[in-house]
């Protein structure tokens, strides 16, 4: 599923040229749940940003799917992101002054063809929040922010669901029931990488991939 | 993404800031507003003029003698316009359908005690349909009457009633000046025009006011009325040719009359307008442009203030052209409406201004147009540069921004 090989990006940093990815080469197979792990500083957040199309490697190629990804143009990127790739982020990041069916057709917004509300529905039910599709982030709690974003994650049916520390922000029992979502999704044959530092939430994973000064320890 | 949507999502945000986006819509709403009002004066300006311009008549040229450089009304008018003038221009002239010398003078009119000062106006029967007169009662005087200066007189509609009030008027004898009259006829009145009352005149034959009521050798004005689907401006120039011969002017003198085309007043009054309408919309364009960068402003601190929001959008899948598309229709949704509410503020101005004075400003439907499509254009304008710079967000840096 993800292919990747001598990945390298390059950070200008006060007038210093850092390297935060320095050859990270890389594979995970489809339906696989695997941990990004490191300290801060690392490198992580740059491979998942690469992994999740957001930015490209200065040098090294991405296959995802089998496909190049790393020499694609911004809209070939947007597309890639919007079709193959579910992210889920710490503080979740719903838009205000929508409701949670809304958010979870955004999505569906950007992918050109006619918006069904009712695959928003279907997404929402399968996380558990039929109830409250109606509801502006706002007036719901952070587990079930949570929840809606791995709803709007998953709306467009990706390979792939992204995670950046995704309990980060929430109380252990509230993680461990989102934990548990990204096994159920994962059971369903879905690819779930989860960027974290910590080491009780990577256990969740079934592989864990440390990072260390841009490059992955084994 | 569906527009629908996008408008969905551009009036939500849009209402969720109602008071700072009705400041930045100020001076759009102010701009549009004044325009709107301005241009329903100059329309309703234009309109009156119009009105009172062709209700003097149709393929109508005015003769009048030329000034005599300073003086006083009467005494500056030069008195070298002559009823063999007149003959000369029906003679030499075939595309002139008909013609009517004129004389006229203020005068007192007196029917048994009554008493009141009118207009006598000495006319050819021809005058009637030329000036789009119609007699109601009784009948025009004839061409026999006219030639034997009969003492015959048709009375507006407004003198008739001055002197007669409800009574018969038909066969009655009026005084004219101490000068008997028979009332043959009374005109069907076309209504004050402002400023001259069209109802308020007396018609009596040329001949017989020329000789026996105004004393006058010479005439004061020729009125020519040109054929159906003549070329009014043709006859202008052979008249004034005629004219300039029959008074033995040299090549190097100037024209001692003047031949007025009604067309070319009609015209005078459109130019005129024109130019108004244009000084308006000068105007206006600067206070639209003041309002557009009051909206560019707005969208700058809505883009900042959203940052994170567009970089998810990005991160789910939106391109560059779907954030400017948003951000753009934004913009143009706030100039729109601005520009909505600053038509409806004009129309009220110029409904308010009709009900409490007499004059009607008139707000015409392509001002309107006008007036949103140029709001909506200031949108765009200045919308873009906000919305661009929204589009070029990096992803990461704009999920980052705090």
């Amino acid at each position: 599923m993800i292919d990747a090989i001598g990945l390298i990006k390059k950070y200008e940093l006060g007038g210093q040229t850092v390297r935060a990815l320095d050859g990270v080469n890389l594979r995970i197979a489809a339906g696989e749940m695997v941990a990004i792990r490191g300290p801060s500083g690392s490198g992580k957040s740059t491979l998942m940003n690469i992994l999740g199309c957001l930015d490209r490697c200065d040098a090294g190629t991405y296959r995802l799917g089998g496909e190049d990804v790393s020499r694609m143009n911004k809209d070939a990127l947007a597309r890639v992101r919007n079709r193959r790739i579910g992210f889920v982020f710490q503080n979740f990041n719903l838009l205000p002054r929508m409701t949670a069916l809304e958010n979870v057709e955004l999505p569906l917004l950007y992918s050109g063809g006619r918006a069904t509300k009712q695959q928003a529905v279907t997404a929402l039910e399968s996380v558990g929040l039929a109830d409250r599709m109606h509801h502006q982030p706002n007036q719901l709690s952070g587990g079930q922010r949570q929840r809606v974003a791995i709803a709007r994650a998953v709306v467009t049916d990706p390979a792939i669901v992204l995670a950046d520390e995704p309990t980060g922000a929430l109380d252990s029992h509230t993680g461990e029931e989102i934990l548990a979502l990204f096994k159920g999704l994962n059971a369903q044959g879905r690819t779930i990488i989860v960027v974290t530092h910590d080491a009780a939430v990577a256990g969740h994973c079934a592989r864990e991939i440390y990072m260390m000064d841009g490059k992955v320890r084994t | 993404m569906m527009i629908w949507v996008i408008l969905k999502v551009a009036i939500r945000s849009l209402w969720a800031n109602r008071l700072r986006s009705v400041l930045a819509m100020l001076g759009i709403i102010i701009g549009v507003a004044a325009v709107i009002f301005v241009l329903a004066l100059v329309a309703g300006a234009k309109r009156q003029v119009m009105a009172r311009i062709t209700a003097l008549g149709t393929n109508l040229l005015v003769i009048s003698p030329g000034q005599r450089g300073t003086g006083g009304v009467m005494s500056g008018t030069q008195q070298n316009l002559t009823l063999d003038d007149a003959m000369a221009l029906l003679q030499g002239i075939p595309t002139i359908r008909d013609l009517t010398p004129v004389v006229r003078g203020s005068v007192q009119v007196k029917h048994l005690n009554r008493n009141t000062r009118s207009n006598v106006l000495g006319t050819a029967v021809t005058y009637l349909p030329i000036r789009d007169y119609e007699v109601e009662f009784g009948r025009a005087f004839s061409e026999a009457e006219t030639d034997a200066a009969a003492r015959v007189a048709v009375l507006g509609p407004t003198t008739a009633d001055n002197l007669f009030g409800g009574e018969d008027r038909i066969g009655k004898i009026i005084k004219i000046k101490g000068i008997s009259f028979r009332v043959v006829g009374i005109l069907k009145a076309k209504g004050d025009q402002g400023f001259f009352n069209p109802d308020d005149q007396i018609l009596v034959p040329y001949s017989t006011a020329m000789r026996q009521v105004l004393g006058l050798d010479y005439i004061q004005e020729i009125d020519v009325r040109a054929r159906e689907g003549e070329d009014l401006s043709a006859i202008q120039a052979q008249a004034t040719k005629i004219l300039r011969h029959r008074h033995r002017l040299l090549e190097s003198e100037a024209n001692d009359f003047f031949v007025r085309n009604q067309a070319e007043m009609l015209r005078t009054a459109g130019d005129i307008s024109q130019v108004l309408a244009l000084l308006a919309g000068g105007v206006a364009g600067i206070s639209l442009l003041v309002g557009g960068i009051g909206i560019m402003n707005i969208m700058l601190v809505t883009v900042t203030e959203r940052t994170r929001e567009i970089g998810v959008r990005k991160a789910i899948g939106a391109r560059e052209r779907d954030i400017l598309r948003q951000f753009l229709i934004e913009a143009v949704v706030m100039s729109g409406s601005g520009g909505a509410i600053g038509v409806a503020f004009g129309v009220a101005l110029a409904t308010i201004l009709a009900s409490v004075t007499t004059f009607q400003p008139y707000v015409r439907p392509e001002s309107v147009a006008l007036a949103l499509g140029f709001a909506a254009a200031v949108g765009v304008f200045f919308g873009y540069y906000p919305a661009r710079r929204a589009a070029k967000l990096d992803p990461i840096e704009a999920l980052r921004y705090e």
